[in-house]
Order: C-alpha cells, then sequence, then structure tokens
C-alpha cells in the first residue's frame, strides 16, 4: 500500500474510531448520580477510544507530511482536518482534567462533522506556492489551529450549558435561538450528505459564463438549481437550471457556491425535518434530559477555562506568529487583509469576553452565548472568509 | 483625605469596600461593589478603594472614571470588532483586484457592488483602517487601558501587601468555599498546614490564624498584558511616522542597474537575473491537483548586486560604486543590507528590449530588406537614418498598446506590447509615408504605400519588483508582543489561590478564594484536609442558584 492510501485509510479509521468512542460517551448517561463522580467505565473505554483515534489520525498527518514533503495544512481540506485534529487533543486534555464524560458526546460528533465538511474539499495534494515555502507555515498553523481548538471546547460547553438550562416547556425566544444553532450544525450534516449522494453518482454539469471579458469553464457537482450569471449549459443531459445567480453577488464561482448553498439548504432542512418529525420535540427539547446530572458551574467554569487556556494561544498563533511570517514573507507584518482583520475580530471578541467575565451577570448563560458567537466568528473566518471574501490567504 | 478606621486597628483610605488588613465589609460602601444584595462578596478587587469610585466631582474625575470603568472598555472593544467587520465586506482600496475594469475606488465600488458600493464608498469605508475615526477608536482604547490600569493596579498592590492572616468573620461566611468545623485538634491543624507547604502554598501562621496563598503574581498578569498592548500602540503612533519607516517599490530590469530610491543616492541595484519556476507537472505526488487546477508556481526570484556608492556626497562627481552584496531574493527570503531589506514582490515577464525592423517594397514577395534599423525599446531615438538613404522617425509610441474606443492608447508606460506610428522617408526626396506597426499589427494607412516595414526579431527581458524597507519599529512590536504574552500566560495559566483558616471556639472557619479556576482551588482544599476533622468546603455560589 503505498503512503497516501495509509494516510487517507488512516483518517477514515480516526473517523470510525470518533464515532464509536461517542456511543461510549453517551453510555455514561445510563449511570446514576453517586458513581459519576468516579471514573466511569464506559468513560474510561471512550476516552481509550478517542485516544486511539487521535493516534490514527496523527499517523495520517505524518504519513500525508512524508508523501507530500509539506505539512499537510496548506489547502481546506487539509486545514480542518488539522483543526478537527486539534479539537480531539482539547477535548482529551480538558477530559483528563475534568473527567466530564458527557463533553465527548457533544465534542466528538461536531469534530466529526467538521472531518466530513473538510472531506468534501478537492484532498488532491497541491504544491506550495512560493509565499507558502517557509518553516512559518506550520508554526503559525498548527498554533492557530490548537487554539481554536481550545476555544471550539467552550463552544461545545456553552452549547451543553444552554441545552441543559434553557427552558423548553414553552417556545421561547432563547431556545428557539438554541435550536437555530443545532439546526446549523444540522445543514453542514445536510452539505455533507448531498455532496457524498452526487459524488458516487459522479454527477457533472459543465457551465460557460463571462467574467468581465473571460469565458470561464466552470463544473458543478451538484445539479444546477442556480446557474452561473448568464451562463449557459454546455452538458447534455443535465439537469436544466431554475435560475440564474443574481449578479451582486461576485466572487471566483460565485454560481456554483451559491448552488451549494441553496443544496445545503434544502437538505439539511429535510434532514432537520425527519427529527422533528420522528422525536416530536425541539432538538433542544429532546437532548434536555440528557444532561439533566451534569452540574451547570462546571459547565460554566469549562467554557471559561478553555476560553482562557485558549486566548494566549490564539494570540500567539493567530496574531504573532502571523504577523511574524507576513514580515517575512510580503515585508509588512499587518496589511488588513480580509482573513487577517476576521482574526483580529476574533481576537476583540474574546478579548470581550474574559472582560465581561470579570462582572457580575455575565456568568452562565450569556457566558455561554458568547462562547457560542466566538466559534460562530472562528468557522466563519474558516468557511465564508475563505471561500467568499477571499484574500491573499484564499484557499479555494 | 478622608480615612476609614476599621476594628480591627487598620486605617483604610477612603472609598474602602473591604478593610484592606482584616476583610470586614466597610459600612456604607457596599453598594461600590454590589455587596449590598447578595450573600456573597465580589472579591474581584479584594474591595480595595478605586480612585474611581471614590471621587466623583470635578470634571477630570469624571473622565477618568469614565475610562476606567470596564463597561466602558468592553464597549470600546466592541465597537472596533463590528467596525474591522465592515472593513471586510468589499475589499479596501489597496486590494481592489489589478485586472479590475477601473481601480478608480469612485469608479470601482459602484461599478462592481451597485448601490451598496457607492455608499461604502461614499462612508470611506474603503478606507477604513487609516480613516480617522478608527484611529480615534483605537486611541480610545489605550487611553482606557492605561487609566484603569492606573487605577486598579496601585490600591490592589497595597491592599494584597497589607492582608493579614486573621479575617474578619463576615468575611471569610461570606466568601464562595465556605466551612465551619465545630472542634479540630491540634494535630489536624499541623497536619493541614504542612499538607499545604506540600501543595506549596505560601503559609503564613499568626496567632494560629492561617492564611495559604498561592500564584499572588498571576494577580499581575492582566496589568502586564496592557502595558504590552500600549507599547504596541506606541508603536504603531510610531511607524505613522516616515522616520521610523521607509517604503519604497522598485521595478528593476533584467540587466538594468539602477540607484535604490529611499537610500539618499547611496545604494544601487543590478537586476543580474529573475527566475521564475513552476512545479513540476510531471511530480507523481502533484500531478493530480496540477491536472484540476493549472500550473503551480514554485520560485520567484531576483538574482541581484547591491552596489554601495562611495562618493555619493560630491556633488556632481558620478559614484564609484562598489558591490557590496550578491543575493536570490526569493519570497519568504528576503536580502538584508546595511538597515535595509528588499523584498521579491511582483514581477513582469517578457517586456520588449529591442525591437529590429526591416524596411521592404510592399510588392516583393520575397519581402527582401532595402536597410534594417533596432529600436532600443528603453531609450527609443525619434528618428533612425537607414545605410542605404532611407529614414525613418517615430511619430507615436505606444508601449504598452491597445485600442480604447477606436483610438490607440498605451496601458501603461512599459513595454509590453509595443506599436508604433513611423514616418518612413524613401531615398531620393519621395515623398515621406505613414505606417502602424505593432507585435500581429501592420496597418498601411493610406493603401498606397511603396514601402512596407516588418518586425525582423526582438529581444525579451523581465522586470523584477522588489519592496524595500526599513522598520525601525519591529523592535518595539515585537517587545510589547513579548510583554503582551508574559502577560497573558501569567493571568491565565497561573491562579492567585489563597485559604484562610481562623480559629472559632474550639473550632475553626475556613474560607478559600480564587480568581479563576474555581475547580482547580477545590480538589487543593479536598487534598489537603484528606484524614482531618476539618469539614470541606461547600460551594455557597451553587447554593444560591
Ligand atoms: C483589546 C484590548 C484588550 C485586551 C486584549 C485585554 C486583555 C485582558 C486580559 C487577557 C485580561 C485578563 C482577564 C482575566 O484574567 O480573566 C484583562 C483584564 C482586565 N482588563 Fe483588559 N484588555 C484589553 C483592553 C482593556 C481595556 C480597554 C480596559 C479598560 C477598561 C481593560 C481593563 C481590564 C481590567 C480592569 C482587567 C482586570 C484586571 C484584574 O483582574 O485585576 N482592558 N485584559
Amino acid at each position: 500500500m503505498d503512503l497516501l492510501s495509509l494516510s487517507s485509510t488512516m483518517l477514515y479509521t480516526a473517523f470510525i474510531l470518533y464515532l464509536i468512542a461517542t456511543f461510549f460517551f453517551g453510555a455514561t448517561i445510563r449511570q446514576n448520580k453517586s458513581d459519576r463522580k468516579k471514573k466511569t467505565k464506559s468513560g474510561t473505554i471512550g476516552i481509550t477510544i478517542t485516544i486511539i483515534g487521535f493516534i490514527a489520525q496523527l499517523v495520517y498527518l505524518i504519513t500525508r507530511w512524508i508523501a507530500s514533503g509539506h505539512a499537510p495544512v496548506s489547502n481546506m481540506f487539509e486545514f480542518m482536518t488539522f483543526l478537527g485534529m486539534c479539537m480531539v487533543l482539547a477535548f482529551i486534555i480538558i477530559y483528563f482534567y475534568y473527567k466530564l464524560s458527557f463533553l465527548g458526546l457533544f465534542a466528538l460528533p461536531i469534530t466529526m462533522v467538521l472531518i466530513a465538511y473538510a472531506s468534501m474539499f478537492p484532498t488532491d495534494i497541491s504544491p506550495l506556492v512560493p509565499s507558502l515555502q517557509s518553516h512559518w507555515l506550520y508554526i503559525h498553523v498548527t498554533t492557530v489551529a490548537l487554539g481554536q481548538g481550545i476555544l471550539f471546547i467552550s463552544f461545545v460547553a456553552g452549547i451543553m450549558y444552554l441545552t441543559r438550562q434553557i427552558d423548553q416547556t414553552v417556545r421561547n425566544k432563547r431556545n428557539t435561538w438554541l435550536e437555530i444553532v443545532l439546526y446549523t450544525i444540522i445543514l453542514c450534516v445536510g452539505f455533507i450528505i448531498i455532496t457524498t449522494i452526487f459524488n458516487l453518482m459522479n454527477y457533472n454539469a459543465t457551465f460557460e459564463y463571462q467574467e468581465g471579458n473571460r469565458t470561464v469553464i466552470t463544473e458543478y457537482h451538484l445539479p444546477a438549481i442556480a446557474a452561473p450569471n448568464e451562463g449557459t449549459l454546455l452538458t447534455e443531459d443535465a439537469m436544466q437550471p431554475w435560475f440564474e445567480t443574481p449578479k451582486w453577488m461576485h466572487g471566483a464561482d460565485a454560481g456554483r457556491k451559491f448552488n451549494t448553498v441553496i443544496w445545503s439548504f434544502i437538505s439539511g432542512t429535510i434532514l432537520y425535518g425527519l427529527i422533528r418529525l420522528f422525536t416530536r420535540k425541539r432538538i433542544g427539547a429532546k437532548l434536555q434530559p440528557l444532561l439533566k446530572s451534569v452540574k451547570p458551574d462546571l459547565l460554566d467554569e469549562i467554557m471559561y477555562r478553555s476560553v482562557a487556556i485558549g486566548f494566549p494561544i490564539f494570540t500567539l498563533g493567530g496574531l504573532i506568529f502571523a504577523a511574524i511570517w507576513a514580515q517575512i514573507a510580503w515585508g509588512r507584518f499587518w496589511g488588513w487583509d480580509p482573513k487577517e482583520v476576521w482574526a483580529l475580530v476574533t481576537w476583540f471578541f474574546y478579548a470581550a469576553f474574559l472582560h465581561l467575565r470579570l462582572s457580575r451577570g455575565w456568568h452562565g448563560e450569556r457566558s455561554a452565548w458568547l462562547a457560542v458567537i466566538g466559534f460562530g466568528i472562528i468557522m466563519f473566518n474558516l468557511i465564508v472568509v475563505n471561500l467568499v471574501l477571499a484574500g491573499l490567504h484564499s484557499y479555494a | 483625605m478622608k480615612k476609614i478606621k476599621c476594628e480591627c486597628g487598620h486605617i483604610n483610605p477612603e472609598g474602602t469596600v473591604l478593610c484592606e488588613a482584616c476583610g470586614k465589609p466597610i459600612e456604607g460602601n457596599q453598594h461600590i461593589d454590589g455587596n449590598q444584595d447578595n450573600k456573597l462578596i465580589n472579591m474581584r478587587y479584594d474591595g480595595t478603594a478605586r480612585r474611581s469610585q471614590t471621587y466623583n466631582k470635578s470634571i477630570i474625575d469624571k473622565i477618568w472614571s469614565f475610562f476606567s470603568s470596564v463597561k466602558v472598555g468592553v464597549w470600546l472593544i466592541v465597537i472596533a470588532l463590528v467596525a474591522s467587520m465592515l472593513g471586510t465586506v468589499f475589499p479596501q482600496e489597496m486590494y481592489i483586484p489589478a485586472d479590475a475594469v477601473s481601480r478608480d475606488p469612485a469608479i470601482f465600488y459602484e461599478d462592481i457592488y451597485g448601490i451598496l458600493g457607492l455608499i461604502y464608498y461614499q462612508l470611506g469605508f474603503h478606507n477604513l483602517y487609516s480613516s480617522w475615526w478608527y484611529m480615534v477608536l483605537i486611541a480610545l482604547i489605550g487611553i482606557s487601558l492605561v487609566i484603569c490600569s492606573l487605577d486598579r493596579f496601585v490600591p490592589l498592590y497595597k491592599a494584597l501587601k497589607k492582608q493579614k492572616a486573621k479575617r474578619h468573620e463576615t468575611f471569610l461566611n461570606r466568601q464562595r468555599l465556605f466551612s465551619e468545623t465545630e472542634t479540630v485538634s491540634k494535630e489536624d491543624i499541623e497536619t493541614v498546614k504542612a499538607n499545604l507547604k506540600k501543595a506549596r502554598y505560601n503559609v503564613r501562621d499568626e496567632d494560629g490564624h492561617i492564611l495559604a496563598e498561592k500564584g499572588r503574581f498571576s494577580r499581575w498578569g492582566p496589568y502586564v498584558n496592557h502595558i504590552g498592548l500600549i507599547i504596541i500602540l506606541i508603536a504603531a503612533i510610531l511607524r505613522s511616522t516616515s522616520l521610523m519607516y521607509t517604503d519604497e517599490y522598485i521595478w528593476v530590469r533584467e540587466g538594468e542597474q539602477i540607484v535604490i530610491p529611499g537610500t539618499n543616492g547611496e545604494y544601487y541595484i543590478e537586476n543580474k537575473e529573475f527566475i521564475m519556476e513552476t512545479h513540476d507537472e510531471d511530480d507523481e505526488r502533484f500531478a493530480q491537483a496540477i491536472q484540476q487546477e493549472g500550473i503551480v508556481p514554485s520560485n520567484f526570484q531576483t538574482d541581484v548586486v547591491v552596489y554601495q556608492a562611495t562618493n555619493s556626497s560630491i556633488p556632481g562627481a558620478a559614484p564609484e560604486l562598489e558591490p557590496i552584496l550578491t543575493d536570490s531574493i526569493q519570497m519568504n527570503k528576503p536580502a538584508k543590507f546595511d538597515k535595509y531589506t528588499l523584498y521579491q514582490s511582483g514581477y513582469q515577464v517578457n517586456e520588449f528590449t529591442s525591437m529590429t525592423f526591416k524596411i521592404h517594397e510592399t510588392d516583393d514577395p520575397d519581402a527582401s530588406a532595402l536597410g534594417t534599423f533596432t529600436i532600443d525599446l528603453t531609450n527609443p531615438e525619434a528618428a533612425y537614418e537607414l545605410d542605404n538613404g532611407f529614414s525613418v522617425s517615430i511619430e507615436q509610441y505606444y508601449p504598452d498598446y491597445y485600442m480604447n474606443d477606436g483610438a490607440p492608447t498605451s496601458e501603461t508606460n512599459y513595454p509590453r506590447n509595443p506599436a508604433f506610428v513611423m514616418m518612413v522617408y524613401p531615398p531620393n526626396n519621395e515623398s515621406p509615408e505613414v505606417s502602424f506597426i505593432g507585435i500581429g499589427r501592420n496597418i498601411d494607412a493610406t493603401g498606397e504605400n511603396n514601402y512596407k516595414l516588418g518586425i525582423l526579431d526582438f529581444e525579451l527581458h523581465d522586470v523584477s519588483g522588489l519592496t524595500l524597507r526599513v522598520d525601525y519599529t519591529l523592535p518595539f512590536f515585537m517587545l510589547g508582543a513579548a510583554i503582551f504574552m508574559i502577560g497573558v500566560t501569567q493571568g491565565m495559566y497561573w491562579q492567585h489561590r489563597r485559604i484562610w483558616i481562623n480559629p472559632k471556639g474550639n473550632g475553626v472557619l475556613l474560607a478559600a478564594h480564587t480568581n479563576k479556576n474555581w475547580f482547580g482551588i477545590n480538589k487543593d482544599i479536598e487534598k489537603v484536609l484528606k484524614n482531618t476533622s476539618i469539614a470541606m468546603v461547600v460551594d455557597q455560589q451553587e447554593l444560591d442558584e
């Protein structure tokens, strides 16, 4: 077996192991309250499997590194899988400190969504352009991802806190918002499912359209609901598009991306609808009883501590190392590129979070909302800024 | 100043909330930290008197209180955050793509983004980060940082220095972690003390009143990190002065030697060669990706020689150039000399160095040359005399030709696509003829020309774009960043933990406080109290709920 296929097998293995570990963490719910303080058996099995999964992913990383000759953190697929790995690492560390098995029940599935999402991007090994050929690539990217991985734990604790605490007896603003957050995660799952289905079918529709005075060819791998603006379909037996992407949507391949977003909404919404149909409850309400025995104070503490630990690391990687590298590569350590600005926004946000914690009234639920929003900003920087507000750092 | 004497004998400054020595809440000041409605007391600044909370009369007091409030600080941060986001909605002026139809911001934004783009431009958001109000915002954050640090640092420092192990009972039983034990043996107290020392607590015993403390230095973390931030802000101000910062962009042709702008004529640069390499399409590792996404460059490099002019101070004298550096500048590998750094920043391949033309008779099927001439495009002449009596004058020269609404124009001043309008003067004083010639174009204006021009040959060169930088502010930024990192690490990865054990009757009162990580201090206490009769603390905040 060659190195590259070994590498992808290992990533796949890690994914499966995280899935299995999730079930073991789930099984810890059954135990009654007095047991839970001590180490529980299924919790121990869960964390062991998680660690083995993490090692498998580490093997994926190393083999891919050897195969490509550079650290596999240079495109969307590689960076997101790496971020997923850092999230698992952060979870493992926090687990050993707080011994809270439930955390795994929420952290691992979300990590898996991220890794699966990453796999929807091109997974070929791509060569490095000159600006990326620097040791600072790995120093910067690994530190950022580690910081974000730890901040992710605060998001997970925040979600758990909200699920645990928010009143679900009648519909209200708070549980609606929580539901929207959960729905967003399901949209990502919807995207993964629909993309996988059409990939397996090898679906392809080619369009031709004008961009300025160039003629551009683009390939859709999902049936075109929205065609590129003023695009013509070249493929014979493909589905005719329903409408055109509006003109004001700009940027490379706006039409195809818009089409993907539409599909994600359709499939995610169907998925969400099915879940609601079967459970007959808001997802938040369905999850709530699972968390009845977790102390909200402990969740609050984990939420805050992971920001306290993650913030310095994020600052180091996302601002300081980033600036050093930019200075070496471009001769300016700060250039107000969208990606840089969003790193600054993230940093401002968590600084505000930490300061708010100094005052009364911002612990607990409000903190939890902030933890959720904070991670939302990180994801925005990763996905929207990379794909839409593309600047120097654009990956795709 | 009005002082407040506590029943323990300590004299506190006006505005104190909790006695600096024993911690007893001082009547009449509890509203300052919002203690009056709560069972637990606010320990944030150890109940010290802060200027901002104490005086509130003069305008200076008011400004001081305003900026020292964390609430105001957070608002400023949030406003800066939102403003920063807005700047990324559309590209900033400097990021308008080079291939945009018009790079004039007055046209670009409206043209591409419609009405929203126009508003964006008119509000000045296309240069948001250098706008006066963004700068003011950042400056306000800086002021707020300084004032709020000053406001709290000194009192907190004093309070932590003066604190006594003996604490007032209300101080203890209003801590978050608290327990009371009716009877405790001497041995148990000794065990606990030994355990505390083993857990690396600093243990003070004042007549049986015990204060165990750990990680106090972490309390200074925020102040240290704020100092780092202030240094960074000062560095940013310095950078905006041209004394500390030089930035020049130079285009140099292959083979060309020019003075480097921004060096006062002291340094010259010669571009030996520009090299652009691409990743091998046949490389097995990358074949798939290259096939998908096209050729990927692997290296941009300029081989340069830098010269120092040794007599540049003598006006009028031709400089004597001494080579001081031979280097290959690549991305991520700038060249350094003296205080300057040169970065590989851009390139232009295949500019025309020279073009050679011939003249032949229009109806000669072999187009055999009657005469030839060469135009040096770096230095074109007005007219050329040919050997056999012909002469050619250049009427119009378009270095970078394109048709703009039916009129020939030059897009740039660089010879990327040269075209000429030439007058051909045949020998024997025949009347001159007009020809238009460029790459792939050869137009006879009247259609009656007897002679025709043709391109025989040309030479090409590449041009390197290099950025020259001097930045004396970098060390300040580095210093600020380093101090910031030390400060956050100190504040976040260590915690200030205090455990008080005070006797009461035959037993003890035990209380504990930490600025963060309650889980950790709980574990500490659990370990310390093991095998003693002292009761484990109860988390009173949890009971609050
Ligand atoms: C973007 C700028 C800022 C950053 C990155 C920053 C960072 C920090 C950090 C990391 C802490 C420690 C928090 C903790 O221990 O939980 C802190 C504490 C603090 N910050 Fe800032 N800060 C900033 C701006 C400000 C401003 C503008 C103010 C002014 C009101 C301020 C006031 C404070 C105060 C009062 C503390 C608490 C000090 C203590 O606990 O003794 N900060 N800051």
